[in-house]
């Protein structure tokens, strides 16, 4: 057991810390927040060339050869100043890609996003679908010697600006089934794909994507067609470790961020820090940001986990966990904030509102303990 | 904030073979030495006796286990913190009578960093037999979470000592030998933390007198104990005059890393799954209601959020680090969760749960015990310092708040 960094981790750890610091501050979240990309491809570039986009990528593809332990690291830290380049949607969808796709799909398709030349979006939410990454009605028809894509996908993260993205599609079974799906690999300027860019609370965009009759050839299907099933749930694990991730940066900051304003807050002439109400509701805040560092680890080492029932088990406790913890400190951040908190002006609200986002994405609290008590293990030694 | 310690191995969650080998040898171990009627109020999760908690002592004696976290020339073990975690949990999850922890714990470790050898020699392998059972002299009527205050007297006679006063919450005095109290011995120090000395006292001098009440939980755990007159050897004084609290401090910094309760939280989950399996509303057992699923998945994923905490704790502690913030919340969040299992057991005993004390088959046997330890559990989040002065400590020592 050991939960120290390597060598090689803490250098990288450094490094992203240093770039959040000098230059990803929050003020460049703000900035770009009103802009139509919402974030900026000159960063993104740079990001690929300091190697954190391929990080838990294979080599061949120009990758790090890395795991998600150090893309989770690297989201952990890129949470504490809310830096907005759809890294999550690139570890996502590339690892559609990496686990599925053949050596040509991977240098076509993932290559250039790990160069940080292009940028990629999983579409896997559809109107019914309610957090079950199997409930799909998008169908895959066969069409001379490829498919015919027909559906609507919604709130596809970086779906607005992603050259090539990732969907799921089905081509047999029922609405809910695991069997009968595929995932396939379009690029945004094929015919009949229609993208309506829409806002996210945290100020970040996303796509609702019709595919309205999309021909794509055999050459576009990740794997074999129809047997999607179990990686799809596997991608779904890996963005919920992802946002549990990048909350647990998140609640880090909102913690000792809400800790400084109580020391130089004055009323009734002394800092607010001093009154014991406050005292132990910061406490508690640092109880639930403590606990979310833990199960950050957590997600770290179980996201890749190659038993699906030791990883969703974990990953599940992850995220249900972090749900409460993150509503909690940053809930109480603003209220200890006062007014000033609930004011745009303030960055403690940004927190706040990426915080919903992350803990509704790759399934909420209700999906995430019912799955985990239907799990082998909840029943285990009865 | 960050701990910069570099390691040369990946992050890894799992115990290592031999640590697991350790485990199972545990686990066998308690199977086949914890005797059958003991065995058998395990089983219910009981309230075990005094006579019975010292039958387990002596047992884990024999086998050299009854101090795991004290070091080896003075009868401990030797093992490092993870497999003082693993023994623990074992023992927890096996529902064996857990030890009283005022010699082996306290007052055991106290000794071994602050007494000299003749008091090492006289008291530490009584301790470790269970020959000599031991209570704690800390609170009194009006020195509770402020214990500086306290208000024993020990005068000093030249060579002993003349104790006058009271302590309460002096749990299951009734039963020990010896005492360890803080006492006043100097009423003009500037502080009031500085007159205080740490000392030993017969329960047999005369002049002590202790008596015993009823926890809600219907045990008689809690004790107060008066002392009248009572003549202490100077010989009794632990390390220097006036420094019994600095001692007593050091002895509540060490303790931190094992205290989340783990398994204890662990056993009490499997058993509500048992109740909820066998328990039918509706014709259909409650395990199977989505809605009673999730409520124990509530709890159940909030405890696995601490066992990685604690996991981080142990990790850093074995590599040799100091205790990082992640320690300092297993004690307050262990015994929420600890409660919130007693409050959801009684939950799933619906009217059962009304159930106090009746003869056994008023309520099936899985579920005759959960009501007193619902109750005495009320005492978790207020023994070895209140939560309310946990929170005051990280406040001050971890945020730096005024």
């Amino acid at each position: 057991m050991n939960f120290d960094l390597t060598e090689d981790q803490t250098l990288l750890v450094d490094t992203v810390r240093d770039f959040v610091k000098k230059e990803s501050p929050v003020e460049r979240m703000r900035k770009l927040r009103d802009t139509e990309l919402g974030w900026d491809r000159a960063v993104w570039k740079k990001m690929g060339e300091l190697g954190w986009l391929g990080v838990m990528f294979p080599e061949a593809v120009g990758g790090a050869g890395m795991t998600f332990v150090e893309a989770g690291l690297i989201v952990q830290e890129l949470g504490t100043t809310l830096v907005p380049e759809p890294i999550i949607p690139l570890f996502v969808a590339g690892s559609a890609l990496a686990e599925a796709g053949s050596a040509e799909q991977q240098q076509r398709f993932l290559a250039p996003a790990l160069a940080g030349e292009q940028s990629l979006a999983f579409a896997f939410l559809e109107e019914q679908s309610r957090h079950d990454p199997h409930s799909v009605r998008t169908h895959a028809h066969p069409a001379g010697a490829g498919y015919r894509l027909r559906g609507k996908k919604r709130w596809v993260l970086n779906g607005h600006a992603a050259d090539v993205i990732v969907v799921s599609a089905r081509s047999d079974g029922g609405e809910a089934s695991a069997d009968g799906l595929s995932l396939f690999v379009i690029d945004r300027s094929l015919p009949g794909v229609r993208v309506q860019p829409v806002s996210t609370m945290d100020g970040q965009k996303a796509a609702m994507i019709e595919l309205a009759d999309v021909e794509v050839g055999a050459d576009r299907v990740l794997g074999g067609v129809g047997k999607a099933g179990p990686l799809l749930a596997a991608l779904m694990d890996l963005g919920a470790a992802a946002s549990v991730c990048e909350a647990s940066g998140i609640l880090q900051t909102v913690l000792w961020m809400t800790r400084n304003y109580l020391m130089e807050r004055k009323q009734f002439n002394v800092p607010i820090g001093s009154f014991q109400a406050l005292q132990h509701r910061t406490v508690d805040m640092f109880v639930e940001a403590e606990l979310t560092k833990s199960v950050a680890m957590l997600a770290m080492i179980k996201a890749q986990d190659p038993d699906p029932n030791e990883r969703q088990r974990a990953i599940s406790a992850a995220k249900a966990s972090v749900i409460e913890s993150g509503a909690f400190v940053t809930r109480q951040g603003i209220q200890l904030h006062g007014g000033i908190g609930v004011t745009d002006e303030h960055d403690v609200g940004l927190y706040f509102k990426r915080m919903h986002i992350l803990a509704t994405l790759f399934g909420d609290d209700a999906f995430h303990l019912a799955r985990y008590a239907s799990l082998p293990s909840f029943s285990a030694n009865l | 904030m960050a701990r910069r310690a570099i390691s040369a191995a990946a992050m890894d969650l799992s115990f290592s073979p031999e640590e697991l080998a350790f485990r199972d040898e545990v686990r066998a171990w308690i199977k086949s030495a914890l005797p059958p009627h003991l065995a058998a109020k395990a089983e219910m999760d009981a309230e075990f006796t005094h006579a019975e908690v010292m039958e387990w002592h002596k047992i884990l004696a024999g086998k050299g286990w009854a101090a795991p976290h004290w070091p080896k020339e003075v009868g401990g073990t030797g093992w490092d913190a993870a497999r003082r975690f693993l023994f623990s949990e074992e023992l927890e999850l096996a529902g064996t009578p857990r030890l009283s922890p005022f010699g082996l714990a306290m007052v055991g470790p106290l000794m071994i960093q602050f007494g000299n050898d003749a008091q090492k020699k006289r008291y530490l392998p009584k301790i470790l037999s269970g020959e000599e059972v031991w209570c704690q002299g800390y609170s009194e009527p009006n020195a509770g979470s402020d214990l500086a205050s306290l208000a024993l007297r020990a005068e000093d006679r030249g060579d002993h000592f003349i104790l006058n006063g009271q302590k309460t919450w002096t749990t299951y005095a009734q039963y020990a030998d010896w005492i360890f109290v803080l006492a006043r011995t100097n009423a003009e120090a500037k502080k009031k933390q500085e007159g205080i000395s740490f000392i030993l006292c017969d329960m047999k001098s005369p002049g002590v007198t202790a008596k015993p009440f009823l926890t809600t939980g219907g045990t008689p755990a809690f004790c107060e104990t008066w002392f009248e007159n009572v003549r202490v050897p100077k010989e009794n004084l632990v390390g220097e005059l006036n420094q019994g609290w600095t001692y007593a401090k050091a002895l509540l910094g060490h303790e931190r890393t094992l205290v989340a309760g783990i398994g204890i939280s662990a056993r009490a989950l499997l058993r509500a799954k048992r109740i909820a399996r066998d328990t039918l509303a509706g014709g259909r057992p409650l395990l199977d209601d989505p809605v009673i699923r999730t409520r124990i998945a509530t709890l159940e994923v909030r405890l696995d959020a601490l066992r990685m905490a604690n996991y981080r704790a142990l990790a850093g502690a074995k590599l040799g680090h100091a205790p990082g913030p992640e320690s300092s919340i297993l004690k307050l969040r262990g015994t929420e969760i600890q409660q919130g299992c007693m409050d959801l057991l009684m939950f799933l005993m619906g009217d059962n749960s009304l159930s106090w004390f009746n003869e056994p088959g008023v309520v099936p046997p899985r579920e005759q015990w959960v009501a007193p330890g619902f109750n005495y559990l009320r005492a978790a989040t207020i023994y070895a310092g209140s939560n309310e002065i946990q929170k005051n400590i990280i406040a001050k020592m971890i945020l730096g708040l005024p």
